[in-house]
């Protein structure tokens, strides 16, 4: 198993109960790793939720991570995955004066050959909204960032794997 | 008032009897009822504990019901984690401790941490502050949850009453299955004041939980193969033997196949200490032989061990010659600390006598004797000087030495951290399971005192000896206080070199003799023991040792012996932290 520090997306499907964001996020805390995104939701699923984690370690550090994760008593199951073996994207949304977009005729242009959306419009300002591979926001917001931006957000990342993930089957399982 | 409450108690305790056969039945009472309901249906009949604001309801209700449950007021709420550790870990049942909220939940915190690293199965109930004042900085609120988190196997904090019968249900499931553990349930006040319609059942099982992975036949058969063909097997135990209730798996194991079998400390009396195929304990402290070869078997067997940092010393230089398996119940152990060829995941009574009958008979006369030959040397530069020495002052070693002959090896030891404990763990002799109640992996000192207590008072047919240092004795003192007012016979040895030796033999060894802070001013401990009306004696000349001894085991009451030993004793053999199990030091 390789030691090499790469991007890892843990995926943890979970009890919707209080207190389990705490107990997750202290695995990595107690071991020093640093967690470069969480994001937390209902899964597909009814009643269970899925926490997508995304942390720059070692596959090694991963599998016991992973071990410990599904250890707690209202984790259901846990794996991690790389990059090739996610699709996986995020979000984000930019809030700009409005008076540029009459000003400097470019932005029309950045917004459509981004694929950005507008999500709205009034007289002080507009909103952007974008999904999409990191590098691709970041882009984005270097070029809008020469006009200015009055706020900017970016959520964490969200990925489903192209293997199967046999949770139903697995609850499914632990009832019979 | 007192009268009318007194009534109800009555009235509803008969309904209790015929709730036994129709368990379906509700009625209607206050969640601090129904959590004494709950622990007498959970089969709790002494619990260890402090009352305080946020947790009288409760009280209140253990006064009603003290015909059913006896409560035992300890003087520290670490005392009542500890005493319910004891508890637990010499009767195989969950241990509970109750506190008030604020000072009363974070005392318990060491206790329920030391729990957690040693895998004993303990329930922790805690008063909080009512519902409405949570997040307010109420009086003595603090976020018990939150803060036992992290050393808890499961905790919940409840703030309806009609939430009681299934969160204890599953806490007490989840305290004792699979790999055990602690489990805190916090309940605000407001919620225990509240009525609803009572009903309880057990627990069974909950979806998101797996007590015991299933024990995989292929995995077994292949390690049964690889034990079949080596040459110099070893196998290393650890507590998972005695959780697991496969003492007799594992005789049979290693009797048929002839494999000689080393302990971790908290394996310890799984086998007795007289089996001519134990070969002693592994580890910082441990004996010779096991140490030196581990670092030469061609395969090692550990079985419900997790390679703490003290069992395997340097990692890089850990058995990397020999083919590892390992059985546990527990997935996420699996090449945690050390890198296994074969894991066989599941509960190891089932999985230690599935592997019985695919293994053949062997006796591996040869390897034994490399065992012999080395504990051999063992003796004659430690052992001998430990258990029979000639210089003036008295040792750890020899104080064991007649406890094992007074006791018979039938007794439990008790033992706190530091040098004695090492020297209880080395030398007391074993002939019963669950015999070893010591904190292993927190290293808590002040453990010893009231997890006698809780051993003593779990199984009152035994003999309980503790063994304690002069420090740690001093951490939990006041628990004699408990010993006193509930009459426990336990049998209290403290021996007193007026150091925290393991830490000044650190500092002798390691730090060029610097003794910063580790000297003690000692009060007149004999004196203290008759404070509380505990017979005492002292012993500073060996020829008063035996009968001392003697007359502590005969006594049918406590009994407070002080054992002045030689001050500057080192414990040997000695694997420095950091080192490799083979560069393990006799002197």
């Amino acid at each position: 198993m390789s030691e090499e520090i790469k991007t890892l997306t843990i995926s943890v499907y979970t009890e919707n109960n209080i207190g389990l964001l705490n107990r997750i996020s202290a695995i990595f805390q107690r071991r020093h790793i640093n967690i470069e995104s969480l994001t937390t939701s209902q899964s597909e699923i009814e009643n269970v939720n899925r926490f997508v984690i995304v942390v720059n370690i070692t596959e090694i550090q991963a599998k016991k991570i992973v071990g410990q994760i599904e250890k707690q008593v209202e984790v259901i199951k846990a794996y991690y995955h790389d990059d090739h073996e996610t699709i996986y994207t995020e979000s984000c949304m930019f809030k700009i004066k409005s008076d540029l977009l009459f000003d400097e005729p470019q932005i029309q242009n950045i917004i459509k050959e981004s694929n950005t959306r507008i999500v709205t419009v009034n007289r002080e300002f507009f909103v952007l909204e974008k999904s999409g591979r990191r590098h691709e926001i970041e882009a984005l917001r270097k070029e809008l960032n020469v006009f200015g931006i009055m706020q900017f957000v970016r959520s964490g990342r969200i990925a489903v794997t192209k293997d199967e993930m046999k949770i139903t089957e697995l609850l499914a399982q632990i009832k019979n | 008032m007192r009268m009318q409450k007194v009534k109800s108690y009555k009235m509803n305790t008969e309904t209790m009897e015929t709730n036994k056969t129709a368990a379906t039945k509700t009625e209607r009472i206050t969640g601090c009822e129904a959590i004494i309901r709950c622990l007498i249906e959970e089969g709790v009949d002494i619990l260890y504990g402090y009352p305080g604001g946020a947790i009288m309801p409760v009280y209140d209700e253990l006064f009603k019901y003290q015909g059913k449950i006896h409560h035992v007021l300890t003087r520290h709420e670490q005392g009542a984690a500890h005493a319910a550790q004891g508890y637990a870990r010499i009767s195989g049942k969950v241990g509970v401790a109750m506190a008030t909220s604020g000072p009363g939940a974070t005392n318990l915190v060491t206790g329920i941490a030391d729990a957690q690293i040693d895998s004993t199965p303990l329930v922790c109930i805690t008063g909080q502050v009512p519902s409405h004042l949570l997040g307010s900085d109420a009086f003595q609120e603090t976020d018990i949850v939150g803060i036992s988190t992290p050393v808890t196997k499961w905790n919940h904090q409840v703030t309806k009453a009609e939430d009681i019968p299934v969160v204890l249900a599953k806490a007490f499931y989840i305290a004792r299955s699979g790999r055990p553990g602690p489990v805190l349930i916090d309940i605000t006040k407001d919620a225990q004041f509240q009525e609803f319609d009572f009903s309880y059942k057990k627990c069974t099982g909950i979806r998101s939980y797996t007590p015991a992975p299933k024990v995989n036949i292929e995995s077994l058969k292949t390690a049964a193969e690889l034990i079949n063909n080596a040459k110099k097997p070893l196998i290393v135990w650890g507590q998972g033997v005695i959780l697991g209730e496969a003492e007799e798996e594992l005789k049979a194991v290693i009797e048929k196949s002839g494999v000689p079998a080393a302990w971790t400390i908290l394996g310890a009396s799984a086998i007795p200490t007289s089996h001519p195929l134990n070969v002693g304990m592994v580890g910082m402290h441990g004996n010779y032989a096991p140490n030196k070869l581990t670092n030469e078997c061609d395969v090692l067997i550990a079985i419900g061990m997790r390679f703490d940092d003290r069992v395997t010393g340097d990692l890089n230089t850990y058995a990397k010659q020999a083919k590892v398996i390992h059985f546990d119940i527990d997935p996420a152990e699996i090449d945690k600390n050390v890198k296994t060829d074969v894991a066989v995941l599941g509960d190891c009574k089932e999985s230690l006598g599935l592997l019985l009958k695919e293994l053949n008979a062997n006796s591996h006369e040869d390897w034994h004797q490399e065992f012999k030959d080395l504990y051999e040397i063992e003796y004659e530069k430690v052992i001998k000087s430990d258990l029979l020495p000639e210089k003036e002052g008295l040792t750890m070693g020899e104080v064991l030495k007649e406890i094992n002959i007074q006791t018979k090896g039938n007794a439990a030891i008790v033992s706190d951290v530091g040098q004695h404990q090492m020297i209880a763990c080395r030398y007391a002799e074993f002939n019963k399971t669950k015999s070893n109640i010591t904190s292993g992996g927190l290293g808590t000192m002040g453990f010893a005192l009231p997890a006698a207590i809780g051993a003593k008072m779990a199984k009152p047919e035994r003999e309980v000896v503790a063994i304690i240092g002069d420090g740690g004795y001093q951490m939990n003192i006041q628990e004699l206080g408990t010993i006193f007012q509930q009459e426990v016979p336990v049998k209290i040895v403290v021996l007193n070199n007026e150091f925290l030796g393991m830490v000044r033999q650190w500092q002798q060894l390691f730090f060029d003799k610097r003794y910063a802070s580790t000297e003690m001013t000692n009060p007149d401990f004999v004196t203290i023991a008759k404070g509380y009306h505990i017979d005492a004696k002292r012993v500073v000349k060996r020829e008063e040792l035996a009968d001392a001894v003697q007359e502590m085991i005969a006594s049918k009451s406590s009994y407070f012996l002080e054992v002045c030993v030689e001050k500057e004793d080192n414990v040997f053999p000695m694997i420095p932290s950091g080192a490799s199990v083979s560069d393990i030091r006799l002197s």
